[in-house]
């Protein structure tokens, strides 16, 4: 059957409003008598409050109203809560909120907070993720077990900086060192680096007199949004109403709550009236949630003819101040520590530590970003040991159906996808077998590397999904859903599989752009990857409710049985004869006899989801079902180094992802270019550099690089569609999958260019210089 | 010589009409444009001049508009995305799926309309010199060098 809408380039539903400027985000609705809220954030990574002087500022014109810890004090967080969001008596990273500035317009309410004085008390302060582990390490939380836990899955434990630790025990890890001959270690580090989506952070809100409480914020969690409102405000669920217009970019940094709780804050301070807090560059660097930082050990063992025995894995992953998600990618992590390699012996620990550095989020990946680089440079490490080459060893190994997880979940065809022909199709693509490193001349040295990924979707096990199909009266039809529009066109690709379901033009589906948590129906977060997946199950649960309501409908008004009728081309046919039809349009809205009486009304569809079959982690051994299936892929760069002075080029990226389904094919390959056009970033030049004081340094994007048109390679994209039996259509998600393994690939190529084992991120020249040193010492 | 101190009423021309907008002498055109004019097409990315997102065309020259004092803007011919009508490079942008979020598309597309005018047969070096002042942070460049090629003169054309 030919299919209608799906795999076909559909240009994106508000792709004219964006190139005409129209297109209207946040931070662009004028709103008359709004005010405006200034952040002042802290100088100082760990020190006690001792004074803050606000007296001058609060005389500066139009000032309303100067907040800080003390007025609305609470402790915010999805799964711990350790958060305030303004610090109260001490603050824990520089950048943390410390006071808000209300005022008139935003130039008065800056100038007021640049006339605040505050005065600390500097404390010792951890620097990175070992040494908070230390004994000896000053706490960046003191009374960390008297916090409230969100969920009852996170261990923090006292009088330490470890908030949360995962562990994975699969297998006899004895009988596998003993069946190693060859074993490889290694260590390797990942700093904290930032989204830098091209919108900074903002939110406005109003207190109206009937109680409700009016949010508008670039959130990819509108629903997560209310409901933390609700229960922080003390106001009824139904009362909160968040909406969310087109959004700037995400990647995961706009799921978690901050700039939401301040606005309301602020509003309930000047009476209720409309404030917007929007972040400058700076504080949406450094004062808003980043991505986290690393330090992994990994040791593999294999026997002598390279197939994996055994596998350790010490993940320390650092959250910043504060925990927010980062237990629970720590938990991601861990369940997916091998890669996408069939391990029968696994070991993993992996601790989620605080540090007093900006606090961390998800990031595009869900922290598979850095526990693949780990994973992947030591499966090149392990090539090296056993003289098998690179590719031809990650062949041996791959995971297939039949195989567990590290957290025990037994693998099905429709689980885990085809990792084998995406690493076959990914070698082809890259053109392995021409030489993984070529000496041009005497100073150019071309490479590549190679590196596989797997990742699911961590989602909680109660996320659930909703749709709302509803028929306008020519025949087309309105789709509302509840999934936020954050640039990868989700919802057009909604569309695309509603129109494929009603078999119409999907010119003919229209979609609701925003989100407004009193109209759109519940989606549980704009994350994961998960929106195709979720919302689509939904959509597709509304389509067939709408098709029945149809079908009957016309049944009686055609003189049928509902048997013989079917829909397509919003026209419900006769299926032995299609001439003999009635026009969509006839029926949506109820159908009229010839004399006027109608019947039926306006055909509205409804559809839910929710996964299941999903479990928790067991805390003592790992056991659980962290999503419904894996998107399963293969990675590889190519590049040429100049030895003169080590600096590089990228030349070629390559991607291959068992997507299931590719439901737009041309839109696919744009988020997949685009997550590694991020992860080629975050493997050559970005990341977060903190002083001796642990002061952040980059927070602008004159020093916080990231790449720039020209920089980037010929990117290449294929895919694998081996469909997931529970997805519409059989499609996977792929919203982060071109980020998790592409700097592992990058770097392995930049090892191997070099001959120096390179076990960190960035690689900056100087970095390959220092260690070129450091070998020939 | 223009003055101004306090607040005071300027006139701007942009997009071929004359628009009055109260401002301060420290307000940026990126401001004036917005919140006096609601032309909201040209964005906030960093108001510090490193990413773009706010270009617009002066006298037909990409300017970054939070780098601009409104003040400095008078009696000059200002452009902004919503000046641009059915541009091919709009539609380039389109056809390409040179954008996802959107936010950055209002800037890379104002700079590439004043290389279109400028140096309509540019030379890739010259293109990514020009645009090389934006940063897209959702694709990967590949769309949008596809996008402006597809409309400057090239050799092959
Ligand atoms: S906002 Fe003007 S360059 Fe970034
Ligand atoms: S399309 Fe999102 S930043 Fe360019």
């Amino acid at each position: 059957m030919t299919s209608i809408a799906i795999g076909k380039d559909i240009i994106r539903k508000e792709a004219w409003d964006k190139v005409t400027g129209r297109a209207l985000y946040n931070a662009d609705y004028a709103s008359p008598g709004l005010m405006h809220g200034v952040l002042v954030t802290s100088t100082c990574a760990h020190g006690l409050i001792k004074s803050m002087d606000y007296s001058e500022a609060q005389q500066m014109p139009g000032v309303k109203a100067i907040l800080t810890g003390d007025y609305h004090p609470m402790l915010t967080g999805p799964v711990i809560e350790d958060r305030p969001p303004l610090a109260r008596d001490k603050v824990r990273y520089y950048g943390e909120p410390v006071a808000l500035v209300i005022a008139n317009s935003k130039a008065e309410a800056a100038a007021a907070a640049s006339k605040i004085k505050i005065q600390y008390e500097n404390l010792p302060t951890v620097d990175k993720p070992s040494a908070a582990m230390s004994k000896e390490a000053p706490l960046v939380h003191e009374h960390i077990d008297q916090y409230r836990h969100v969920i009852p899955e996170v261990y923090p434990q006292a009088n330490s900086n470890i908030v949360h630790q995962v562990k994975i025990r699969k297998g006899d890890m004895n009988k596998g060192w003993q069946a190693s001959e060859v074993t490889v270690e290694g260590e390797f580090f990942l700093p904290q680096a930032d989204h830098i989506a091209m919108e900074t952070r903002n939110t406005r809100a109003e207190i109206l007199p009937s109680g409700d409480i009016i949010v508008h914020s670039s959130s990819q969690a509108p629903f997560g949004v209310r409901k933390l409102i609700s229960q922080h405000f003390g106001v009824d669920l139904g009362k909160v109403v968040v909406n969310v217009p087109l959004v700037g970019g995400g990647y995961g940094g706009k799921a978690p709550i901050q700039m939401e709780f301040l606005a309301v804050m602020a509003s309930q301070a000047v009476g209720g009236r409309p404030v917007l807090i929007a972040n400058t560059r700076e504080q949406d660097i450094s004062a808003s949630p980043s991505k986290l930082s690393l330090e992994a050990k990994v040791k593999l063992g294999a026997s002598r003819d390279g197939i994996l025995q055994a596998g350790e894995y010490t993940f320390i992953v650092g959250t910043g101040a504060y925990a927010d998600s980062g237990p629970r990618m720590t938990g991601s992590m861990a369940s997916n520590c091998t890669g996408p390699y069939k391990l029968d012996n696994v070991w993993c620990d992996a601790y989620c530590v605080y540090t007093n550095h900006t606090y961390a989020t998800a990031y595009r990946g869900f922290g598979h970003t850095s526990f693949t680089f780990a994973v992947e440079r030591a499966m090149d490490k392990l090539a090296a040991a056993l003289n098998l080459d690179p590719v031809e060893l990650r062949r041996k190994n791959l995971i297939k159906a039949g195989d567990t997880s590290p957290s025990q979940v037994i693998l099905t065809p429709s689980r885990l996808g085809d990792v084998a022909q995406c690493l076959d199709k990914v070698e082809k693509l890259i053109n392995w077998s021409e030489g993984s490193r070529v000496e041009i001349d005497n100073n150019r040295i071309r490479a590549k590397g190679v590196a596989c990924l797997w990742k699911t979707s961590d989602s909680p096990t109660d996320a659930i999904a909703a749709a709302i199909v509803a028929f306008n009266s020519d025949g087309s039809i309105n789709l509302n859903v509840g999934a936020v529009e954050i640039g990868p066109a989700t919802k057009t690709t909604l569309a695309q599989i509603l129109a494929e379901k009603m078999k119409m033009d999907v010119n003919r589906v229209h979609v609701e752009m925003e989100v407004n948590t009193r109209v759109s129906p519940h989606h549980w977060k704009t994350v994961a990857s998960m929106s195709t997946y979720m919302v689509g199950r939904a959509v597709e649960e509304a389509a067939k409710d709408a098709i029945n309501q149809i079908i009957s409908l016309a049944a009686i008004a055609m003189k049928c049985s509902p048997e013989d009728l079917a829909l397509g081309q919003e026209q419900v046919y006769l299926k032995d004869d299609p001439n003999i039809y009635i026009d969509l349009a006839h029926i949506a809205h109820g159908y009229k006899y010839p004399g006027g009486n109608t019947i039926g009304s306006q055909v509205i569809g409804r559809g839910t989801y929710v996964m299941p079959h999903l479990s928790s982690l067991d805390r003592e051994n790992g056991k659980g079902k962290p999503g419904p299936y894996w998107t399963p892929g293969a990675q590889a760069v190519e590049v040429e180094l100049n030895l003169a002075d080590y600096t590089y080029k990228i030349l070629r990226a390559a991607t291959v992802l068992d997507a299931g389904k590719v439901i737009n094919p041309k839109s696919a390959k744009g988020v997949v270019m685009g997550g590694m056009s991020m992860g080629l970033g975050l493997g050559s030049r970005e990341s977060f550099i903190y002083d001796q004081e642990q002061e952040l340094q980059n927070t602008s994007l004159r020093s916080y690089k990231v790449l720039r048109i020209g920089e980037q390679p010929e990117y290449l994209v294929d895919w694998v569609e081996t469909p997931n039996a529970n997805a519409p259509f059989g499609a996977r998600g792929i919203g982060e999958h071109g980020i998790v393994a592409i700097h592992a690939a990058l770097v392995n190529a930049l090892s191997r260019a070099a001959q120096v084992e390179l076990d960190q991120v960035p690689v900056i020249p100087e970095l390959i210089w220092q260690k070129r040193e450091e070998e020939k010492a | 010589m223009f003055q101004l101190t306090g607040e005071g009423l300027i006139e701007l021309n942009v997009n071929g009409e004359t628009r009055k907008a109260l401002v301060r002498p420290a307000d940026t055109l990126l401001f004036a444009l917005r919140e006096r004019l609601g032309l909201t097409g040209a964005k906030p990315g960093c108001e510090n001049g490193d990413c773009g997102a706010c270009t617009v065309l002066v006298d037909g020259w990409p300017i970054k508009s939070c780098l601009m004092l409104a003040v400095e803007a008078v009696g000059r011919e200002i452009q902004t995305v919503e000046g641009l009508n059915g541009a091919p490079i709009q539609k380039a942008f389109v056809d390409k799926f040179a954008f996802q979020c959107g936010y950055c598309t209002s800037g890379f597309i104002m700079n590439c309309q004043g290389l279109i005018n400028i140096h309509p047969d540019a030379s890739d070096e010259v293109m990514q010199e020009w645009l090389q002042s934006n940063i897209c942070r959702c694709t990967s460049y590949q769309e949008i060098t596809e996008a402006i090629k597809s409309v400057l003169i090239t050799e092959n054309t």
